[in-house]
């Protein structure tokens, strides 16, 4: 509790403890009303002093406004206890408020406190120096302690350590590294001692951004949000019209009818009636139901840029993937080595890799990798010379006087070999080598192991349609979707294909259905904006997807996208669960206060118990895993 | 230039009337306040004197509502 609220809470005690002595002190009269006047002061004087500001100020028709008009009409009445005690629950109830907003709030930001407070970087005598992050100069070694949060993005110069990455992935496997490796600002350092030279400035580093996008993440409001807020524009008016005429109008309908117009009845009704009317279950605990929300998805390392996304996600029926690096690890690998009988596979697979040995193409990398893994050496290039690429169709070198040749089966027409046509889909590499074919390597990108899963907690969680999206080839796209079973597929396209695509997608689906993109962010910022709702995933360090999309994941574990969505739900049932429970209860009381049934202690009920329930109830999408 | 400041507000909605507040404030050009994070920022004209603006934008919160703090 902060001083102020400590205040509060010993101004309550004090206005309870003489309400009841003065329920049993024998005083009538004007006595007894200033006496009355003792725990109404100190309990109200800071509300009456809001109110008066606020009407001096034109801020009319605010709840200190409402909580004073409602008191001192009760007190005007003769109703002394009930203008006290309204007063004072007030005061408990915005107490309760403050307390366990500040409390969850606190929590929240706990969750996601990953902002680092020193850098330390060396002097001139080797002595250690702590300074502030944002002084930091690009290209600056800093020193990074072990238990100690990396401060700034940039490249290990020296030491070898483990890190946390926890803090911004929500995945707890530690990551190895060593001297030349990137690393990120918001890791935390567990083992060695680092030296890094920093790559940017604090400003543009990883943490800064996420912390800056998390917080400004609660400026965009949701629908719901809107609605309240409009809400409130209107409802405040209307409740304090309608009370004016309930104190008004009755009696005067009495005196037209000759009947006793009976002012102080019809005066308290209206005052009960503002008491319940206050808007502020709603008002507080909808915001803070998405922030909460907000905060639980980021502990799992997912960051959503703002409370309308949060909400869009739950509405989500389609979702649409790209393949290479999404689905799969966009990584090629050798899967398969078939040789044509002319050479064994380990013949084959060394041919292919002498010949493209000087080539940096992912196909390359490949066979290299692969030529490691099965030789545990690296290849001799010494004896690979006079290489030529053959644009479009692959690449020739000569090796030990020989001609190699490695390609497609462009190449191997030209070159007038029979080639064995492989049945599994994917990219093959032929080899030949001077006048006889050696057979082909089948290399193709590998799925990720939980996109199979992905797929499924996402038909479980109720999504009509997933699609997938890819510039492969037709028959690579429909064998992993046939594996991953996702429901449509679209092969060989061109980015601005990937659009157009989306578009029609778009256009075919229900209003209320919403479509989600997920891509990697590696050439498709223009799909990822165009889509309801742009997913980017292990965007980890990559500045251009955590701009592009509306939600980021921060590692790339496709099975995220279902938790997002779950997280998304759950946070808008308690939303609507509160503007309902709200709702409903106070219009019931307004009704029953109307008719007189309902009396300052329901009203008191109304307002102030609603309000703690809602906000408790809001507490819960914090909770949410 | 855009500069954040660290705030303390109760309720949500004295926060919002904060917001409304500080945009009125002569050399401010936008301002947005975030009552969960308890920050302003204040985006001010170019070579504007920030602190003397932010010393007018605490004078308008205040008047709005009167429990509010903004550490300058």
């Amino acid at each position: 509790m902060t001083k102020k609220q400590k205040k509060v809470l010993y101004r309550i005690i004090i206005a309870a403890i003489l309400l009841m002595a003065l329920h049993f002190a024998p005083v009538t009269g004007l006595v007894r009303f200033l006496l009355y006047m003792i725990p109404y002061g100190i309990i109200g004087y800071d509300i009456l002093k809001k109110a008066v500001l606020g009407i001096i100020h034109g801020q009319l028709l605010d709840e200190n406004f409402l909580m004073a008009v409602a008191t001192v009409g009760a007190i005007a009445l003769g109703e002394y206890v009930e203008g006290v005690a309204v007063m004072l629950f007030y005061q408990i109830g915005e107490l309760f408020q403050a307390v366990a907003v500040g409390k969850s709030r606190k929590n929240i930001t706990a969750l996601m406190d990953i902002r680092p407070d020193y850098a330390n970087i060396e002097n001139e005598d080797g002595k250690l120096m702590e300074v502030d992050p944002d002084d930091v100069e690009i290209g600056s070694i800093i020193v990074v302690k072990p238990g100690e949060k990396i401060p700034i993005d940039g490249i290990i110069t020296e030491g070898n350590s483990t890190l946390n990455t926890s803090a911004l992935t929500g995945e707890s496997v530690p990551r190895e590294v060593s001297a030349g490796a990137e690393v990120i600002s918001g890791c935390v350092n567990i083992t060695g001692l680092l030296k890094i030279r920093t790559a940017k400035e604090f400003g543009e580093s990883t943490v800064s951004k996420i912390l800056e996008l998390v917080e400004s993440s609660a400026m965009r409001k949701s629908k719901s949000e809107n609605f309240i807020s409009k809400f409130a524009k209107i409802y405040t008016p209307a409740v304090c019209g309608a009370a004016l005429f309930l104190a008004i109008i009755p009696p005067l309908f009495n005196m037209i009818l000759g009947n006793p117009a009976d002012f102080a009845t019809w005066v308290f009704r209206a005052l009960t009636f503002l008491v319940i009317s206050c808007p502020c279950a709603l008002v507080i605990s909808i915001p803070l139901s998405f922030f909460g929300g907000i905060g639980a998805a980021s502990a799992n390392g997912i960051l959503v840029k703002g409370s309308n996304y949060l909400e869009a996600l739950s509405e989500t029926k389609y979702v649409v993937f790209d393949k290479t690096g999404t689905l799969t690890k966009g990584v090629f690998e050798v899967v398969d080595i078939v040789p044509s009988g002319k050479a064994t596979e380990d013949e084959l697979l060394k041919y292919a890799a002498l010949a493209e040995s000087y080539s940096d193409h992912p196909i390359a990398i490949s066979l290299k990798e692969a030529y490691k893994e099965r030789f545990k050496a690296d290849i001799d290039k010494s004896k690979v010379s006079d290489v030529s690429t053959v644009p479009g169709e692959g690449i020739a070198a000569s090796y030990e006087n020989k001609r190699i040749y490695a390609g497609n089966s462009k190449l191997m027409q030209r070159l007038n070999k029979e080639v064995n046509k492989p049945d599994k889909p994917g990219t093959i590499v032929y080899v030949a080598a001077e006048d006889e074919y050696l057979g082909y390597i089948l290399i193709s990108d590998i799925e990720k192991e939980q996109s199979e899963n992905a797929i499924r907690l996402l038909k479980k969680a109720g999504i009509r349609k997933t699609i997938m999206l890819t510039g492969d080839a037709d028959n690579v796209a429909k064998d992993v979707a046939m594996r991953l079973s996702i429901d449509e597929y679209h092969a060989e396209l061109l980015p601005a294909d990937k659009v157009e695509w989306v578009e029609k997608l778009l256009a075919n689906k229900g209003a209320k259905e919403k479509l989600a993109f997920v891509g990697d962010g590696v050439n498709d910022a223009p799909v990822l904006s165009r889509a309801d709702i742009g997913i980017a995933m292990g965007a980890l360090g990559s500045d251009a997807a955590i701009e592009a999309a509306d939600v980021v994941l921060m590692d790339d574990n496709p099975e995220r996208i279902a938790l997002a969505m779950r997280i998304s739900r759950k946070c808008l049932r308690i939303v609507y669960e509160n503007i309902v429970f709200a709702l409903v209860i106070k219009a019931v009381c307004l009704i029953l206060g109307a008719m007189g049934i309902a009396n300052m202690w329901v009203a008191i009920f109304a307002d102030v118990g609603v309000m703690v329930i809602a906000v408790l109830n809001a507490v819960r999408c914090l909770k949410i895993k | 230039m855009k500069k954040t400041y660290k705030i303390e507000v109760d309720c949500a909605n004295c926060a919002q009337k904060m917001e409304d507040a500080a945009k009125k404030v002569e050399g401010v050009i936008d301002a947005t306040v975030s009552f969960m994070t308890q920050k302003m920022k204040v985006e001010f004209a170019e070579d504007a004197d920030h602190n003397g603006i932010m010393q007018n934008v605490l004078k308008a919160c205040k008047k709005v509502e009167d429990d509010c703090e903004i550490y300058i």
